[in-house]
């Protein structure tokens, strides 16, 4: 099963990935927006379409409605709602894309989470006619805590409000000051109209006064990959490959996903939590030796010294390690149904390791909406969001989320049946400092 | 710094010229991408779980989750164990393969057979003479007396509406089953695989990949495929819209008349329900050409079982299937 090709093939074989998440609502249209990306780019192919049509026509709509494309589960169809995070492909010439579809409603904030923690940029949906209201702002709270690179704000129905450049311009300074505030890097505000198909894939012909560039054509041209000279190069140690061949009779790699950063061949690596050192020796990228390697690439990793290295180790270079600790502060995204209580005995996974933890303390409680602060609120309920102070069994070497979206990540696991409780991220919450602890008398009560 | 723009080796990491330009020396192409991915999820599993397995039909995407394994553990041999539910209806040239592959890489093929069962009387032959639907006990039974704990399968999620809902790790209980609303959300690259004894996880390594992506990869790793994938001549009758080859499973029927057409399948699974389609397209980039400027999807075209109803993938899902 291996044999080689005639070269490399030319078109679709050379265009990079990106993987975004879209947030919003079903009334901000963002079924018809992603229907909409999915049939101008031509992703739709005939039989999903002509059963839109057929199910369009048995619910009396006239046209085919474009929302119902991305439609999943049969509850969600009866219900008219989109419960889960769905994954839509498409691709054009430039590039592939992965879109992490999710709901936009208050009791869907993990399924937000979970898009936006592998996504390279996000798409907040707002409706023209409405502006910034509480659920933008937790839109760009979510994007702007998982840190994703980039933010798009879709400014929609721009045909509701007779495609003023006044409307657009308003909503687009004020969410762009928001989110500045809350950390977020890049914002890219675009007037649209999914419905009429106005700037989601063909430019506007109504709206001249926009030259900025199409949502497509910002998908197609936003940098996917970053400069990594001066990121901290991380490889956690997944798999151990002892082949004990007589072919490879020694041959001991270590294999793994470079979590950030670069690692070349010659470098000096500290094994972490066993603070040894020793050089790297070779690097194989799947079957064939490398100088250099970077994130995201698979890679197994031949040291000069033999040392006792498993699975949940870590190799970092020597001049640039992670403090190790067991003491973790962080802020946390309840995803399970159950809460989590100061006391409570979970797991904690970080990259291949997993070790048994204490929830010590649970500070505060944060109300997206306004940034509020709830002081020791004793529990996080299904899609709270919480600073936690966990203490773990084990030293980990944990970086500052925002230095490291893998390695500075976690799952809190229930230790019982293994459902996932959390997802954490390690340090400060927001790029900038918090917002002042306000609204001590905060209205909302628990919402069980 | 490793050139790789310049090279004619395939296995090199690609970059487009334009996207090195945007992108800097650290870019990579979107199949060096879900490459990677897909190693990572198969060390993971081996890093986690006792007893994987890998599901392997011989069709395209079962042998391109083969190479990757192979891949993420070389020099060292995959270990995993195949296994193969088997309709009893399947192409001959696909079983072939299988066994190829299988004495190659010296693995271990475990076999759960549908006609074992039938002959049993612990299933039923379905009118229509399908037997997809009848995978489902023989997988399960086998899954529980190997005490398989995870189990990988070539699902992709752009494959059709209910699949875009699955995880990469999908936890099933100890009838097999799937609840949606079980499943745990997938944050991060962060794999949670935790389950209690009798139940076990399903891992689908190309979540990420669509067709075209899998028919690129093997175009670009040069792996060999059985060659009814290929345009070649072929005895075949129309039913349901579909050609479909003539077979003790149960065609043609009376009114139904046999004809030869030049054509290749696009999916390969039970010769009941499998249809082929007229093409010329006899070598991988022409397969990758008509595929890229097909106007119908992979299933819609081929597929008669997931067309029985909107809601039929996910009510055979919820059951164990695959």
């Amino acid at each position: 099963m291996t044999s080689t090709t005639a070269g490399r093939l030319a078109g679709p074989f050379a265009t990079t990935l990106l993987r975004f998440a879209t947030a919003g609502s079903v009334d901000d249209g963002k079924s018809t927006l992603v229907g909409r990306l999915l049939h101008d780019s031509k992703s739709v192919l005939a039989d999903q379409l002509e059963a839109v049509e057929h199910a369009s026509r048995s619910r009396g709509a006239e046209g085919p409605d474009l929302a119902l494309l991305t439609d999943g589960l049969r509850a969600e169809r009866e219900q008219g709602i989109t419960i889960d995070v769905a994954y839509r492909y498409f691709a054009t010439p430039r590039r592939r894309f992965i879109l992490a579809d999710t709901p936009g409603h208050v009791q869907y904030t993990r399924n937000m989470v979970t898009g936006a923690s592998t996504a390279d940029l996000a798409v907040v949906l707002v409706d023209a006619r409405n502006g910034v209201i509480e659920q933008t702002r937790r839109h760009a709270a979510v994007a702007a805590l998982l840190r994703v690179p980039h933010v798009v704000l879709a400014v929609n129905k721009m045909d509701l409000v007779a495609y003023a450049e006044p409307v657009f311009a308003k909503i687009a300074e004020e969410f762009t000051a928001y989110a500045t505030e809350l950390g977020v890097p890049e914002v890219t505000a675009i007037p649209i109209s999914a419905l009429a198909g106005d700037n989601v894939v063909e430019p506007s012909a109504t709206m001249d006064w926009y030259d900025g560039p199409t949502v497509l054509e910002h998908l197609e041209t936003v940098p996917v990959s970053h400069d990594l000279t001066g990121c901290h190069a991380r490889l956690p140690v997944q798999y151990v490959i002892r082949p004990q061949t007589a072919e490879h009779p020694d041959y001991r790699g270590y294999a793994g996903q470079i979590a950030a950063g670069t690692f070349r061949v010659g470098d000096e690596v500290t094994v972490l939590p066993s603070g040894r050192t020793t050089k790297v020796a070779g690097i194989d990228l799947l079957g064939r030796p490398v100088d250099v390697a970077w994130t995201p690439q698979s890679v197994t990793v031949l040291l000069e010294d033999d040392l006792d290295i498993s699975r949940g180790d870590m190799l970092v270079p020597s001049s640039d390690t992670p403090t190790t600790t067991q003491d973790i502060a962080a802020t946390v995204c309840h995803v399970a149904d159950t809460p989590l209580r100061v006391g409570q005995r979970v797991l904690l996974k970080h990259t291949t390791r997993t070790v048994k933890a204490i929830v010590k303390q649970i500070p505060s409680r944060l109300t997206l909406d306004d940034l509020s602060q709830h002081p020791n609120p004793g529990l996080l309920a299904a899609n709270d969001i919480g600073r936690v102070l966990v203490r773990t069994a084990e030293p980990l070497a944990l970086d500052a989320y925002a230095d490291s979206r893998r390695t500075g990540s976690f799952l809190l696991i229930d230790p019982a049946d293994g459902t996932t409780l959390a997802a954490g991220m390690a340090g400060e919450a927001f790029a900038r400092a918090e917002a002042p602890a306000s609204a001590t008398d905060d209205e909302e009560g628990w919402d069980f | 710094m490793t050139t790789a723009a310049t090279t004619e080796d395939a296995s090199q990491p690609e970059r487009a010229p334009a996207a090195q330009e945007a992108e800097g020396p650290y870019a990579l192409s979107h199949l060096d991408a879900l490459e990677s991915e897909a190693v990572h999820i198969f060390r993971e599993v081996a890093g986690e779980f006792e007893r994987p397995v890998i599901l392997f039909s011989g069709g395209k995407d079962s042998i391109v989750m083969l190479h990757l394994a192979l891949k993420a553990f070389a020099p060292a041999a995959v270990p995993f164990s195949l296994l193969h539910v088997d309709t009893g209806h399947n192409f001959p040239e696909v079983i072939a393969y299988r066994d190829r592959v299988v004495a190659a890489h010296r693995l271990r093929l475990h076999v759960a057979s549908v006609q074992d069962y039938i002959d049993r009387g612990v299933l039923k032959e379905r009118p229509d003479g399908t037997r997809n639907p009848l995978q489902t006990l023989p997988l399960t039974e086998k899954i529980a007396a190997e005490r398989f704990d995870a189990v990988f399968g070539g699902g992709r999620r752009d494959e059709e509406k209910a699949r875009a809902k699955e995880r990469v790790f999908s936890l099933r209980d100890e009838f097999s089953q799937w609840d949606p609303r079980r499943q745990r959300p997938e944050l991060w690259q962060l794999y949670n695989g935790r389950h209690a004894p009798g139940e076990h996880v399903r891992v689908f390594p190309l979540s990420n990949w669509t067709e075209l992506d899998v028919w690129q990869y093997i175009a670009r790793e040069g792996i060999e495929l059985p060659e009814i994938y290929f345009a070649h001549e072929r005895p075949v009758f129309l039913r349901g819209g579909m050609w479909l080859t003539a077979g003790d499973w149960g065609g043609p029927k009376d009114g139904e008349a046999v004809e030869t057409r030049r054509v290749r399948y696009r999916t390969v699974g039970d010769m009941s329900c499998t249809g082929a389609v007229d093409s010329d397209a006899s070598t991988l980039d022409a397969v990758i050409a008509e595929i890229a400027a097909s106007r119908l999807t992979e299933r819609g075209a081929t597929r008669a079982d997931d067309k029985l109803s909107e809601a039929a993938m996910e009510d055979r899902k919820r059951e164990g299937y695959f």
